[in-house]
């Protein structure tokens, strides 16, 4: 049974809780061991990096302190939060001059730590294979899916080591092999506007309607992500940025374990999904999925 | 009119109003010491910029910003601050790295966004994006209390602040709350860190500056 550390992230508790729990279920389907860190931190988020340079390098080095002395890699599902991992163990591979002694003195090891994206570490060949293995025999084609991985999982690739930043595979192949129908597209890596959607939901809006746009143009049902950003800024507001399209939009926002949890045949997989804005039950029943997977959203 | 001009990029004729030049007040008057000093503090080579615009023609937020990112560069470059004080580019840039991830000369355009912002709010700069900047101040100051993030207090806060908890916005915000609630998705009781010390001594006010 593998074990790797996790770092759930605020969301997590809160608005993602559809993300965390079907993190839980996936994970415990494929016998991976996931070992929260003990009394983790905020990242920091946006607001940390824009306001405070030498607050958003420390709180990011000591979720590192603490990942040091678990079992690697460190795992996380949230974009921005891997972003801000990794970004803080980039610069301290170049010192850590800003860092606070009660930081230091968790013992550091921190720029060692192996962040790794959640999508990545559950779309590696190993685990899509062992997911493809016992994965029941529902038939998931009926789920014509654009896979939408977002900026901060991807670039810059000096931080996230990766190098089809531009056009990422991992959820593509991930979900083909378990049987949706995935759809190519442009916008897998372009931008949400993130947290603007407190402050500037207009812009929000303007981004988002183009990725609706085109997911629809290129006959998607469904938009599957791999961030709770994302989903939060494409579900919460589509009704809303429909209207403003003068357009009829439904396109249900999945997190790809949820994909997962519905090819594992997870009994909870519809109380997960049951926490969206926009409903996944006219979608699930077009595509002819059991009665059990969408009666009671 | 003229007659268009063959191999003209767009086909369209080129028009023969320019904008008048510039008066001797209004010219840029290069500042050279500025970039050094920008360098210094930022760790970004903002001086490697030779102005392809690829980070502008990529950048999915240009829309909305009064300055072009490399306009922003150019202006550091040539040491005219006052320029950057004013501008809504800091505050609208998500940080989405599409920039630097496409530029030829690697110049960190969002750290340097990063870094203007810091520098224009220690300057006690209005910010002429106030909500984004508010957002930002509000979401630090619940870290620094209890070292993760409440979303319900963030919003509350927020919205109090801004006059969203008012008027026909308030129905909105309440409706999609209540939403979120019924939805599971917004929790009531924060969470905290147990060890709480290493936050003191992260967020301790600096002397003559304040966190938000």
């Amino acid at each position: 049974m593998p074990e790797v550390s996790y770092y759930p992230g605020c969301s997590l508790e809160a608005t993602a809780k559809d993300y965390a729990e079907s993190v839980e279920g996936v994970c415990e389907a494929l016998d991976i061991e996931l070992r929260e860190l003990p009394d983790w931190n905020c990242c920091g988020a946006s607001a940390a990096h824009s306001l405070d340079h030498r607050a958003a390098l420390n709180l990011g080095a000591r979720n590192l302190a603490l990942a040091a002395q678990g079992p690697s890699p460190l795992v996380v599902p949230c974009a921005l939060c891997y972003n801000r991992l990794a970004s803080a163990r980039h610069e301290l591979l170049e010192g850590d001059d800003l860092v606070i002694d009660e930081i230091k003195a968790l013992g550091g090891g921190y720029a060692g730590v192996e962040v790794v994206e959640l999508n990545d570490y559950l779309s590696s060949p190993e685990v899509t294979a062992l997911a493809k293995q016992r994965a029941t025999d529902l038939d998931l084609s009926g789920l014509k899916a654009v896979c939408y991985y977002g900026c901060q999982g991807q670039r810059p690739p000096a931080v996230t080591g990766k190098a089809d930043y531009e056009n990422p595979q991992g959820l593509d192949r991930l979900l083909g092999a378990l049987g949706v129908t995935v759809m190519d597209w442009p916008f897998k890596t372009d931008c949400c506007g993130a947290s603007h959607s407190v402050p500037r939901p207009d812009l929000v809006f303007t981004l988002v309607a183009k990725l609706y746009k085109r997911a629809l143009d290129q006959g998607a049902n469904c938009i599957v992500t791999g961030c709770q950003m994302c989903q939060a800024n494409l579900d919460m507001y589509q009704e809303e940025i429909a209207k403003q399209m003068g357009k009829q939009v439904y396109l249900p926002v999945l997190y790809f374990t949820e994909v997962m949890g519905l090819a594992l045949g997870i009994d909870e997989t519809p109380k997960w999904l049951k926490r969206h804005l926009v409903s996944p039950k006219g979608l699930l029943e077009k595509a002819q999925l059991p009665r059990q997977t969408w009666e009671r959203l | 009119m003229s007659e268009p001009i063959a191999g003209a990029p767009n086909g369209e004729p080129l028009s023969s109003d320019r904008p008048p030049a510039p008066s001797p007040e209004e010219a840029i008057r290069p500042d050279g010491r500025w970039l050094a000093q920008v360098e210094a503090a930022s760790g970004v080579k903002a001086g490697a910029c030779y102005g392809c615009k690829k980070c502008s023609n990529g950048c999915p937020l240009s829309f909305a910003m009064d300055l072009h990112p490399y306009q922003v560069v150019r202006y550091l470059q040539l040491g005219q601050m006052d320029k950057l004080e004013g501008s809504s580019t800091v505050w609208i840039c998500a940080s989405c790295q599409t920039c630097l991830t496409r530029c030829p000369n690697q110049v960190d355009l969002p750290r340097l966004m990063d870094w203007l912002k810091e520098e224009l709010v220690r300057r006690g700069q209005a910010a002429p994006e106030e909500k984004v900047r508010l957002f930002h101040q509000l979401f630090l100051k619940g870290v620094a209390k209890r070292g993760r993030v409440f979303e319900g207090e963030l919003m509350a806060g927020y919205m109090l602040k801004t006059g969203g908890a008012f008027g026909p916005e308030a129905i909105k915000n309440a409706r999609l709350g209540l939403t979120m609630l019924k939805k599971g998705r917004m929790k009531l009781l924060p969470e905290r860190n147990k060890d709480r010390r290493w936050l003191k001594a992260l967020f301790r006010e600096p002397k003559g500056g304040s966190h938000a």
